[in-house]
């Protein structure tokens, strides 16, 4: 278990990859329309099953809603 | 007749610009989207909630839109540099309307940092389109750093004031090397075609048909009323004096 920060609030996830954190959330890591940013910098999509968190990691993951 | 908007390279038929916010209901939005003709329409990047994520605004628009994701909410450069790289990765599109704002009670852009990281963004390869303040200077700042276009405000976001400043509009229209896009503060049709009489290339509405009674024919009369004001100002109109002039001839009058 590591504890990371996830859109602004702090947990104890049992996983390493952000696929994987994804995954636990039920969200499909191969849904489009989606983005991940983890410590201030975006990390594309290719690389969800390959970068792994590291404990302290602020996280957001983002997507399109109505706006003006 | 063929009068099309070019924006970053891009022909688009619509001058109507819509945003998605505010509708009672996502059926009266996207009645309202379809009635004002819109080619783009804009949406903000906002954090997933953590139970997971229902239907998205992308699949609900189902690729009948170019979407145009905001800066929303953003009041430092920073965060309005991450939510642009968040957006060009979540909806694959590299044009950004940018937003960064200096007070959130009225919403007025930070002008300081609103070119600056407009700066940044088009050196890293944005098309970016900034809600900015109706100011002659900001705008050519703006374009100087690479903007596609720029978006004075008419008047406070959501506020239906108007163009509060058609003077200042006019002359950053008749200086801009980019378009003009008259954004925020219409408050319904006849502002909406102002924007366009004083020589705007287009405008954007999201309040003033998402809020109206109807929004679907409010939508309708945007569409119409930028229709309308384009013509008006393709066609020249006369100028405003201070005297009548009659319109009927004078000679042969009864009775003279």
């Amino acid at each position: 278990m590591i504890r990371v920060k996830i859109n602004g609030a702090e947990q104890e996830v049992p996983v390493r990859t952000i696929a994987e954190l994804l995954a636990a959330r039920g969200i499909d890591p191969d849904a489009r329309f989606l983005a991940v940013a983890v410590n201030g910098a975006v990390v594309r999509r290719a690389e969800w099953r390959a970068k792994t968190l590291s404990p302290g990691d602020e996280v957001e993951i983002v997507r399109p809603l109505q706006g003006g | 007749m063929t009068d099309p908007l070019i924006i970053a390279g891009t022909t688009l038929n619509s001058r109507l610009i819509v945003g998605t916010a505010r509708y009672p209901n996502q059926q009266v939005m996207l009645d309202s989207l379809e009635a004002s003709g819109a080619e783009i329409v804009t949406a903000s990047i906002r954090r997933i909630s953590l139970e997971g994520y229902s239907e998205s605004l992308v699949d609900l628009l189902g690729g009948r839109y170019r979407l145009l994701p905001n800066t929303s909410g953003c009041a430092t450069v920073r965060d309005a540099i991450l939510t642009a790289e968040l957006a060009r990765e979540a909806l694959e599109t590299n044009w950004i309307k940018l937003e960064l704002i200096g007070d959130r009670e009225l919403l007025y852009p930070d002008v300081e940092q609103l070119v600056q990281a407009a700066d940044e963004l088009v050196r890293r390869g944005f098309v970016v389109l900034p809600y900015c303040n109706e100011d002659p200077v900001t705008c050519q700042k703006l374009a100087d750093v690479g903007c596609a276009a720029v978006m004075p405000l008419g008047s406070l976001i959501g506020s239906g004031m108007g163009i509060a400043n058609p003077a200042a509009i006019e002359l950053i229209c008749a200086r801009s090397p980019v378009p003009v896009v008259l954004d925020a503060g219409i408050g319904t049709a006849s502002d909406a075609a102002m924007a366009m009489e004083l020589g705007c290339d287009a405008v954007m509405v999201d309040t003033a048909i998402a809020q109206a009674h109807d929004p679907r024919r409010m939508a309708a009369a945007m569409r119409a009323a930028v229709t309308a004001g384009r013509l008006a100002r393709l066609a020249g109109r006369i100028p405003k004096r201070r005297f009548a002039e009659p319109s009927s001839p004078q000679l042969g009058l009864v009775g003279s």
